[in-house]
């Protein structure tokens, strides 16, 4: 259940600005303004900045919880814990990359507090095999994801990286979905570089295959196995 | 000339354009004379970027109701606190 009573929200959490600045410095600048800001207790400078990450952060929670009601607690949690410590902020990443580091601590301790939990911790060594492994090799069609609605497109990639091994997953998410570096993603998770890149080559590759069996260029079956 | 277990060990790397020059000089040699490797590539690639640009879904409203509320009350206790 969310840690939070609930309650009619009164949204007094005003909106800053319109737009987001389109260049990166530029958004950084004008991030750290609300990050000043909010340090100073303004509601609608932080309501921004939850605006602004509340789906990212919501989407990674439930991608490593992979339950509801924990990637809601998570998603509160790393909000209230991020406007708690404020101060450790100290502009050298970007917000967003320090948000995702919050949200990752508290996705993984819910996943340690479960009581049933028989998932293998995400920073326990795992055995990615000696040598990765191919087993399908078909060229994919010109634009395959135009085959799909954007609904079924978002249903096959959704599907696809949930049936991923839980270490595999969240490496891939932080990596080529929240687009942290392979050093950031690392002291997210405890892991070293090595596990790290090692993880996130068998994550893509057994994403490939899983699309490839969606976006193969039709009549195209070619197998082969290295 | 690299074997593709080989280059397949370096097709991360090789993506994300972490690998020095020389070596970079012979996963391309692979990857231009190996047509199982060139697919391979290219379609990680794509796999790559197909979720780069996905874009992360709406939240439930009654969820983000809840984490504004939650947010609103700790920015008042805090302003109490004072």
């Amino acid at each position: 259940m969310p840690n939070q009573n609930s309650q009619p929200a009164k949204l007094a959490l005003g909106t800053v600005a319109d737009t987001i600045p389109t260049t990166p410095d530029l958004q950084a600048a004008e991030e750290l303004t609300l990050v000043n800001q909010a340090r100073t207790h303004d509601a609608a400078a932080f309501g921004e900045l939850v605006r602004r990450y509340e789906r990212k952060i919501y989407r990674l929670a439930k991608n490593i919880t992979q339950n509801d009601e924990d990637a809601e607690d998570v998603l509160q949690d790393t909000f209230i814990k991020a406007y708690e410590h404020l101060d450790n902020f100290q502009g050298n990443s970007k917000f967003y990359t320090w948000l995702v580091r919050i949200g990752v601590n508290e996705s993984l301790m819910k996943l340690r507090k479960r009581k049933s939990d028989r998932t293998v911790p995400l920073d326990e060594p795992v055995d990615t095999g000696e040598d990765p492994v191919v087993r399908e090799i078909a060229v994919w069609g010109e634009d395959p994801e135009n085959k799909y609605s954007q609904e079924e497109l978002r249903r096959i990639l959704d599907e696809a990286v949930e049936s991923l091994k839980p270490a595999f997953r969240t490496v891939f998410q932080l990596r080529d979905i929240e687009e942290l570096s392979t050093e950031e993603t690392a002291e997210a998770l405890g892991l070293s570089i090595a596990a790290v890149k090692s993880r996130l080559l068998r994550a893509r590759l057994q994403l490939r295959e899983k699309l490839t069996r969606f976006f193969k260029r039709k009549g195209d079956d070619v197998f082969a196995y290295l | 000339m690299l074997t593709c277990k080989e280059f397949l060990k370096e097709l991360s790397d090789y993506l994300d354009e972490s690998v020095d020059q020389e070596l970079r000089q012979h996963l391309e040699a692979h990857v231009s004379n190996c047509p199982n490797c060139f697919v391979i590539c290219d379609t990680t690639k794509r796999t790559i970027s197909v979720y780069k640009g996905m874009q992360a879904t709406q939240i439930p409203q009654d969820v983000h109701t809840r984490l504004m509320a939650a947010v609103e009350r700790k920015i008042a206790s805090r302003k109490l606190e004072q």
